[in-house]
């Protein structure tokens, strides 16, 4: 069991606050990733956890045991680097079995599982090689196979596809999904790729300006955000936002349209929606249309609403040309409401 | 002007400057190699040639004057002094001045700035300044004329390059090496002693080497502070006026050739110093 608590943690570096008091529960064999952008603090609390960085306060425990005062190599963790970090002196074998021999474990057992896990990570041919004779690719799977060796309750990575080339990241994400996943170990992965944090979460932390701003499944951090800042930073264009006037109660008015809204007595909301929960209809937002990008998949359509720059995905059939106007309809169901004050979600 | 007269003044100029490129490097290395040239001549000549005129370009391979080196009295002695100060010095340089290269490297202190300033600074003075008090000091503590005493004075020349090439090293391997043997089950020493160590040995064998060489050369502190235990260039020095011209050159040979080689052996990591890339 390696459940991770992470009670009250706050860091900072001089004057610089990176961390403000972060909690955090992650599950045991849980894959939680901490999505942010650079400079958000999701590295520095990775490597607290790790116990490479020491946090100014706050505790951190591991399958119910505090381990924020101990050196890493004693809290049952193994990390995966951005840059891999093998060992340029050692051969593959060596590298991966580096840290079954510090624990000192007989030469058959070493043996063993270096040959188990470079099964999982493909990459048995290379155990004789050196680091300067392997690739990207097969340099991610050494690092890879030497955290799974350890056997770690947690296993800890810091943008670890990030220095692979496209096609390679997609094809580690689902391989690297489908060893963690095996392995049944709680896994905290560091990404600023929202595509990879969704591709391979069980949850994830938005992060920013070290804050949690939500912790939840990929979906619900894409249907339902928590805050603003996550409905435009998760989604490719991310959502699109218009004010909102009352209309009477649960009544809004948006661009001349009434819907229907939260019943608060705020002033002014924010009335918000993904691109492609709008369809062409008879009723709805009108909008002129300003750029007009055929993805093959689905067309994406930059339009104008009043002052406010508005995206919408359509059918890629859709002919649709600039300077058109266009009646948009909303999903009722996918709406979402912010409180511009607070920015933060009203229900 | 049409386009060939522009053309042909661009190729006249490109050709100039190719021309005087490769005059310049004509000359640097002539004004380099020349003497070294002259140098080997005379040393592998029999002394009778050496002392006649003109000489000949191209060396007799008579080992007449390096004999007489040998066997000139308290030479070789000399020889086996300069060997020992040199590798005290590099001994004491290295155990000095590769933690303060690691530390520069790997830990954020006050006055880290300052601390890489003052470790240059010690080559701001004046050997000759600082020879004269230090020979009073050493005769004082009994230093003086002592292998070990010169090899303190050798240690303070050689350290600020021991010091910044062992920080570039260093700062060439990326920290994340340590920090994944931490997570492998390292303490800090053991992961210096199976990572950092393995990796940086050719370099401080470089730094090591440098050292030794910066010792080998010295005269002037090996002049003032030693009497009957000379280092071959103060004895070399001692007997410049009255010593014969093939004695000079044997010695002058036997001086350069070990600097020379170990200087080329370790020049990638000189460059390294300067934050030349050479790869």
């Amino acid at each position: 069991m390696a459940e991770i608590q992470i009670k009250n943690i706050a860091k900072s570096f001089g004057a610089f606050q990176a961390l403000n008091d972060i909690n955090l529960t992650i599950a045991d064999q849980e894959f939680m990733v901490l999505l942010g952008a650079s400079g958000c603090g999701k590295s520095t609390l990775l490597r607290i956890i790790a116990g490479l960085e020491v946090a100014s306060s706050g505790e951190v425990w591991i399958g119910g045991k505090r381990i924020d005062h101990l050196s890493p190599k004693d809290r049952g963790i193994a990390m995966v680097f951005q840059n891999y970090a093998v060992f340029p002196h050692l051969t593959v074998f060596e590298n991966i079995g580096f840290g079954l021999r510090m624990k000192k474990l007989p030469n058959d057992e070493v043996t063993r599982r270096v040959e188990r896990v470079a099964g999982l990570m493909h990459i048995e041919m290379l155990l004789k090689r050196y680091s300067g004779e392997l690739s990207g690719g097969q340099r991610q799977r050494v690092a890879v196979a030497r955290a799974l060796a350890m056997e770690p309750d947690v296993i800890l990575m810091d943008e670890p596809l990030s220095n692979l080339d496209a096609l390679l990241r997609m094809e580690m994400r689902a391989e690297l999904k489908g060893v963690l996943a095996e392995s049944k170990t709680t896994a905290i992965y560091v990404t600023h790729d929202q595509v990879e944090a969704m591709s391979m979460a069980d949850r994830i932390s938005v992060m920013h300006q070290g804050d949690i701003v939500q912790a939840a499944s990929p979906i619900e951090v894409y249907r339902d955000p928590a805050a603003k800042f996550v409905a435009s930073f998760i989604g490719n264009p991310p959502m699109n936002f218009l004010p909102a006037k009352p209309a009477g109660p649960s009544k809004w008015q948006v661009a001349g349209q009434t819907f229907d809204g939260p019943n608060t007595d705020k002033a002014v909301l924010q009335f918000a929606i993904r691109p492609e929960d709008m369809q062409p209809a008879e009723q709805g937002l009108v909008a002129t249309a300003k750029i007009v990008e055929p993805l093959g998949a689905h067309l994406l359509v930059t339009c104008q609403i009043g002052d406010a720059l508005f995206r919408v995905i359509l059918d890629s059939d859709a002919v649709v040309k600039p300077g058109q106007s266009l009646t948009l309809a909303p999903q009722p169901d996918r709406v979402r409401w912010f409180d511009p004050d607070t920015t933060l979600a009203v229900a | 002007m049409t386009d060939a007269a522009v053309n042909d003044v661009s190729v006249d100029t490109r050709k100039s400057g190719r021309f005087l490129y490769g005059a310049s490097v004509v000359f640097l290395c002539a004004w380099v190699i020349v003497p070294i040239y002259f140098l080997l001549i005379n040393t592998l000549s029999s002394p009778e040639t050496v002392n006649s005129f003109p000489k000949p370009f191209i060396p007799e391979f008579d080992f007449g004057s390096l004999q007489f080196f040998a066997g000139f009295s308290g030479m070789l002695t000399a020889l086996k002094n300069s060997v020992i100060v040199a590798l005290l010095t590099m001994i004491m340089s290295i155990i000095i001045g590769a933690p303060a290269g690691y530390a520069l490297s790997r830990f954020d202190f006050p006055g880290k700035g300052l601390f890489r300033m003052l470790i240059l600074l010690t080559r701001a003075f004046p050997l000759p300044l600082l020879a004269l008090p230090l020979a009073v000091m050493f005769i004082q503590t009994g230093l003086d004329d002592t292998a070990f005493g010169l090899a303190l004075v050798h240690t303070t020349l050689a350290i600020p390059f021991a010091v910044l090439i062992t920080f570039s090293l260093f700062s060439g391997i990326p920290i994340e090496l340590e920090e994944a043997a931490w997570t492998l089950g390292c303490t800090r020493l053991t992961a210096f002693t199976k990572v950092v160590l393995p990796l940086i040995l050719p370099g401080i064998t470089a730094s090591a080497i440098f050292a030794f060489v910066i010792s080998w050369n010295e005269v002037f502190a090996a002049a003032v502070l030693t009497i009957e235990n000379r280092t071959l260039t103060a004895f070399l020095l001692q007997n410049l006026d009255t010593s014969p011209l093939h004695l000079k050159f044997a010695g002058g040979f036997i001086l350069v050739v070990p600097a020379l080689i170990f200087i080329f052996a370790v020049r990638k990591y000189l460059f390294a110093m300067w934050g030349i890339a050479n790869r």
